[in-house]
């Protein structure tokens, strides 16, 4: 078997109040691979997500990016291997404009000049908005801006891409037009959810992360067809939807 | 959306002022409002040819009245402050009708007005031909600390979002029936000020992290370097060397 591009061993993590997240979780993501990281509220997906690219340290195991071990002296690295969307496209669209927004990761990478515009206008046209390179962010439709946010992590070109509940205050055509965009990337996809449907358009697989462990891995329409297991970590498709 | 005072600020054209680059205008206005405060005050022909120079420029954009005249607003506490001037200052008194007023105060004030706005009609001239993103490259680009740029790209970038959180909030404060009427309220509107700055700070907080997982290490990049020509320099120095020869004039003469 390759290099997994993500490789989780036994991370477990507890924030300094006290309170226990994460109790040895372990997740492996190959290339090309698009995973669906489901899970109730408050199961600890988000402080997984922040341990991938090392904003968060792990108390015990380790995070291994592309054979890279997560640690201090390899995080510019880590953090152009993992692009991490976040949710609110407000937070991470914080320059003054589309185009210096989109710069901003690989100039932090040290690009410049007709490089950098390259990989800028690259990313753009890779979500499709590359006409709104000189726009301001606050001018644009959410659906639009959720685009740019993908973008501005793709200039790095990631290793694997990490969204945060890309669906989320989409409209269902907005919502239909990312699934395309995210089907056509070359990338590898590890997408946080709680858009059930959504997660069996676009991963072949999915992990059901719930109270702090991994307690399924395996391919969406198996684990969402559980009735046991949906219930027992309060997992449920939209009523009238069959898989 | 796009509803916030930032919003208005620039106004789209084609000029000259709106072709130079950042960074030159920046330095003309500051060097120009600094020349033209250096003129004594008491030769009102001179500020008034100053005075002009800055409604030309001004006019120069080619930018609507009706978008120009609002942002003149800024200056009327100071107009207030000269208006009161002649009654409040002291010195030999002349009549002026049926009140008598101050000599010295009459001409500060004089110099006031004149001074003030001349150098606010300049700063609009500025604001109204620049975009945000180039005013915050043109502070980078005059090596103005870091931590200041970034305070000023995220005001630009972020007005508009707190601006709707603010409208929302009121929204909702009025839809459950609430009215600010009297004293009474001050502790509701208190505490969505309060819920306003956590809310922020917390949105900072992401800002962060965000910045943080692109690889950000306390420094901001220079995305888009600027660069000017030494006839792009001596175009913008053009009102503050008229200033400068004003100044100097007067005093010589």
């Amino acid at each position: 078997m390759s290099v997994p591009v993500l490789d989780v061993r036994g991370v477990a993590y507890a924030y300094p109040g006290g309170h226990q997240a994460l109790y040895g979780v372990d997740l492996h993501v190959h290339r090309g691979e698009r995973v669906a990281l489901l899970g109730p509220n408050g199961a600890g997906k988000t402080t997984l997500v922040l341990h991938l690219n090392g904003i968060l340290v792990p108390g015990a195991g380790s995070v291994v990016v592309s054979g890279l071990p997560v640690s201090d002296e390899n995080l510019l690295e880590v953090r152009r291997r993992v692009g991490i969307v976040f949710q609110d496209p407000d937070d991470q669209l914080f320059m003054p404009s589309v185009r210096d927004d989109v710069a901003f990761g690989p100039a932090n990478l040290g690009l410049r000049g007709a490089e950098l515009e390259d990989r800028v206008v690259e990313a753009l046209t890779a979500v499709g908005v590359a006409d709104l390179a000189d726009r301001a962010p606050h001018h644009l439709s959410f659906g639009q801006r959720r685009r740019v946010a993908i973008a501005t992590v793709l200039a790095m070109r990631p290793e694997i891409l990490v969204l945060d509940e890309p669906s989320s205050n989409l409209d269902p055509a907005s919502r239909r037009e990312l699934a395309g965009i995210l089907r056509s990337l070359d990338v590898t996809v590890l997408m946080v959810t709680h858009d059930l449907p959504y997660a069996v358009e676009l991963c072949e697989r999915s992990v059901v992360l719930s109270e702090g462990t991994v307690v399924a891995d395996g391919p969406t329409r198996a684990l969402l067809g559980d009735a046991r297991l949906m219930a027992r970590h309060r997992l449920e498709l939209p009523v009238g939807f069959s898989i | 959306m796009g509803s916030g005072p930032g919003a208005h600020l620039h106004v789209e054209g084609t000029t000259l002022l709106h072709r130079m680059s950042p960074h030159t205008k920046l330095v003309g206005l500051l060097a120009f409002v600094v020349l033209v405060v250096s003129v004594p005050r008491d030769a009102t022909v001179a500020l008034l040819a100053l005075l002009l120079l800055a409604v030309a420029v001004l006019l120069s954009a080619r930018v609507p009245a009706r978008s120009v005249l609002p942002r003149l607003a800024v200056e009327l506490p100071f107009l207030l402050f000269a208006l009161l001037l002649p009654f409040v200052a002291v010195g030999p008194r002349v009549a002026l009708g049926p009140l008598t007023v101050s000599q010295p105060g009459v001409e500060a004030a004089g110099a006031l007005v004149l001074k003030g706005t001349a150098g606010v009609v300049a700063a609009v001239a500025f604001s109204v031909t620049t975009r945000p993103r180039d005013l915050v490259r043109a502070l980078q680009h005059l090596r103005v600390p870091d931590p200041l740029v970034v305070i000023a790209s995220f005001m630009v970038r972020y007005v508009d979002v707190v601006t709707d959180q603010l409208r929302r909030m009121r929204v909702a404060r009025a839809s459950r029936g609430f009215r600010a009427t009297s004293v009474r309220s001050w502790p509701v509107l208190a505490a969505g000020t309060g819920a306003l700055f956590i809310r922020s700070y917390e949105r900072g907080e992401r800002v962060h992290l965000a910045m943080v997982s692109r690889g950000w290490s306390g420094r901001m990049p220079v995305t888009a370097p600027l660069a000017a020509a030494p006839r792009e320099w001596a175009v913008a120095l053009v009102p503050a060397a008229l200033a400068a020869a004003v100044s100097v004039g007067v005093r010589l003469g």
